[in-house]
């Protein structure tokens, strides 16, 4: 019976009380020695408690020196952290020796913005590199390379140097790389930035099929909010080594809460008019402006303006629009006035939905 | 032109002890240069090894001894030479002193060919796992191949030049051939004689080496 079989299938996740994150981040810092005697040592990452579950593709954001890749490299202890406690599958590794870490390290597979491909070594070679490291018998590695050429689609490039490659095909190698030990964590650092935007996609739509045919948790570092939207279902966002902002993707897009998140936001989202934006509008608008925002479950749009309508309150839409992410709605719609009635109607509306003025 | 004609198995004869001696310098000073010009690299701040008493140790090593003259190495360093082969003059002191000379520019060129490695490749073989000595082993030493080849050639030619400069020494050679039966005798063809031959033996081997480094880096 088919619904037996799926249910059997579903006890043991189900039974876990609270399933122990895959990758959890205590307090964890990382600081540098400073370049010059006496200064200050530079903190590039500054108490970070994260939990990652398993399963997620969890994004963190930020700008250029934000310390995102610093932090993703504590995860494999590419840097050892100066302080506090990492943990990944339930092992702390912060404080174990190197030695040790080689075999955590194989259980976490990391690609690169750079791709960081072995130019010595053909496509195949350098899917191999790793199963050699890791000891695996020469017969096996051949069969493992050929699944994972498979997988990213390259079978055919087996022969290739790197350097005879396109930028998105090199990152594919890396993926396969990267994920030829079956580790249970990719790590992506910027593996997009240096890609054209259909290959972005192309690569995206990739690291969402490792997700989710081979169930690995990913952490990707990006600064491009766009990446975010499109694959992850968490985000923390990054700012001077500290993380100020993390939930759903869903939350953090829908309504952000610090200023860094929103300006991240505002760059795939028309939410609110900028300053600019809003000088333009005032000078066609000199009534009242207002911002309604609508998430998914909450209230529709039609009784928000049915709401206008009954105070007999006319408006014009001048700017937002409304938004998809993981197939939940939300929307910011920024409305233009007329009426006699509008702080009723406004008094009315905001008591089911986010009204900003806008002044 | 006769006097050229007459030494010609004199000539065969110089040219295979300078082919001999370069070739022994090479092994010699190529293993030792490369040792510690790995050890510079893996020693550095951030590098697979870091240490910093080692770096400095051998950063003042290579600097003292690289920029002695070579005439004046040979001459400061035959003691030791006595000490480890048994004698001061000849070829064997000559192979000695090059390689020994060779040591620490070879180390210097082998450091900036690892240089060009980039270090996100050395960083995704530490991803995947792997100590420092397998990267050193399987990793940098393929990637640097390329330029470390043509970093051997210009070695290479150093050599040539310092094997007649050794002839000052007792050392034997093309250097010591042109000297004695050309300069001393003034017999210009002779001379020349000899440096077409060592023009003929860097020509060579400089482009073998750029062959092998292209079909390496495949371009």
């Amino acid at each position: 019976m088919l619904l037996g079989a799926s249910a059997a299938v579903l006890i043991p996740r189900m039974t876990k009380a609270a399933p122990m994150p895959i990758v959890r981040l205590s307090e964890v810092s990382k600081s540098y020695p400073p370049s010059k005697r006496g200064a200050a040592p530079l903190l590039a990452v500054d108490k970070v408690s994260l939990d990652i579950e398993a399963g997620d593709i969890f994004g963190i954001i930020g700008y250029s020196g934000a310390g995102k890749s610093t932090l993703v490299r504590l995860i494999n202890a590419l840097e050892p952290v100066t302080s506090g406690t990492v943990e990944v599958d339930g092992r702390v590794i912060s404080g174990l020796r190197e030695r040790q870490l080689h075999d955590v390290r194989r259980g976490i597979g990391m690609i690169f913005q750079q791709f960081n491909l072995f130019n010595s070594r053909t496509v195949a070679g350098n899917v191999e590199y790793p199963l050699q490291v890791a000891g695996m018998p020469a017969a096996e590695r051949k069969a493992r390379v050929t699944e994972m050429l498979e997988f990213v689609g390259l079978a055919d490039k087996a022969r290739n140097y790197p350097d005879q490659l396109s930028g998105g095909q090199k990152q594919r190698v890396g993926i396969a790389r990267a994920l030829a030990t079956s580790p249970k964590i990719l790590l992506a650092d910027e593996a997009t930035s240096a890609l054209d935007p259909e290959t972005t996609t192309e690569v995206l739509a990739l690291l969402k099929k490792v997700n989710r045919e081979l169930g690995i948790t990913i952490v990707l570092i990006t600064h491009e909010m766009e990446v975010i939207k499109a694959v992850a279902n968490r985000v923390a966002v990054m700012d001077s080594g500290r993380v100020i902002e993390e939930g759903s993707v869903f939350d953090v897009f829908s309504d952000p809460q610090t200023d860094a998140a929103k300006r991240f936001v505002s760059t795939v989202i028309r939410a609110v008019p900028e300053r600019e934006a809003l000088e333009q509008l005032r000078l066609k608008h000199p009534g009242r402006i207002v911002t309604v925002s609508f998430a998914d479950g909450g209230v529709s749009q039609s009784e928000v303006f049915l709401e206008f309508a009954n105070h007999g309150v006319t408006f014009e839409l001048v700017y937002g629009g409304v938004n998809e992410i993981q197939g939940r709605t939300f929307g910011h719609l920024t409305l233009a006035l007329k009426g006699d009635r509008i702080d009723a109607a406004l008094a009315a509306i905001s008591r089911t939905v986010s009204v900003t003025e806008v002044r | 032109m006769d006097a050229l004609i007459a030494l010609l198995p004199e000539l065969l004869d110089a040219t295979f002890e300078t082919l001999y001696i370069v070739a022994l310098c090479m092994l010699f000073g190529g293993l030792g240069g490369l040792i510690v010009g790995l050890g510079l690299y893996v020693t550095r701040a951030g590098g697979l090894l870091p240490n910093r008493v080692v770096n400095t140790v051998l950063n003042v090593l290579v600097n003292t001894f690289r920029p002695i003259p070579f005439i004046i190495f040979l001459a400061a360093v035959q003691p030791l030479a006595r000490a480890v082969v048994g004698t001061g003059i000849g070829d064997p002191a000559i192979i000695f002193s090059i390689a020994l000379a060779a040591v620490f520019g070879i180390s210097r060129i082998v450091e900036q060919n690892l240089l060009t490695v980039q270090p996100g490749v050395i960083e995704a073989a530490r991803s995947v796992g792997a100590g420092p000595w397998r990267i050193i082993r399987t990793l940098l030493l393929p990637e640097a191949l390329g330029p470390l080849i043509l970093g051997y050639a210009f070695v290479f030619v150093a050599i040539v030049d310092m094997t007649a400069v050794a002839g000052f020494i007792g050392g034997g050679g093309l250097g010591n051939f042109a000297i004695l039966y050309g300069y001393r005798q003034f017999e210009p063809v002779v001379t020349w004689a000899a440096v077409i031959v060592i023009i003929l033996i860097v020509q060579l081997v400089q482009f073998f080496a750029n062959w092998l480094a292209r079909r390496v880096l495949r371009r």
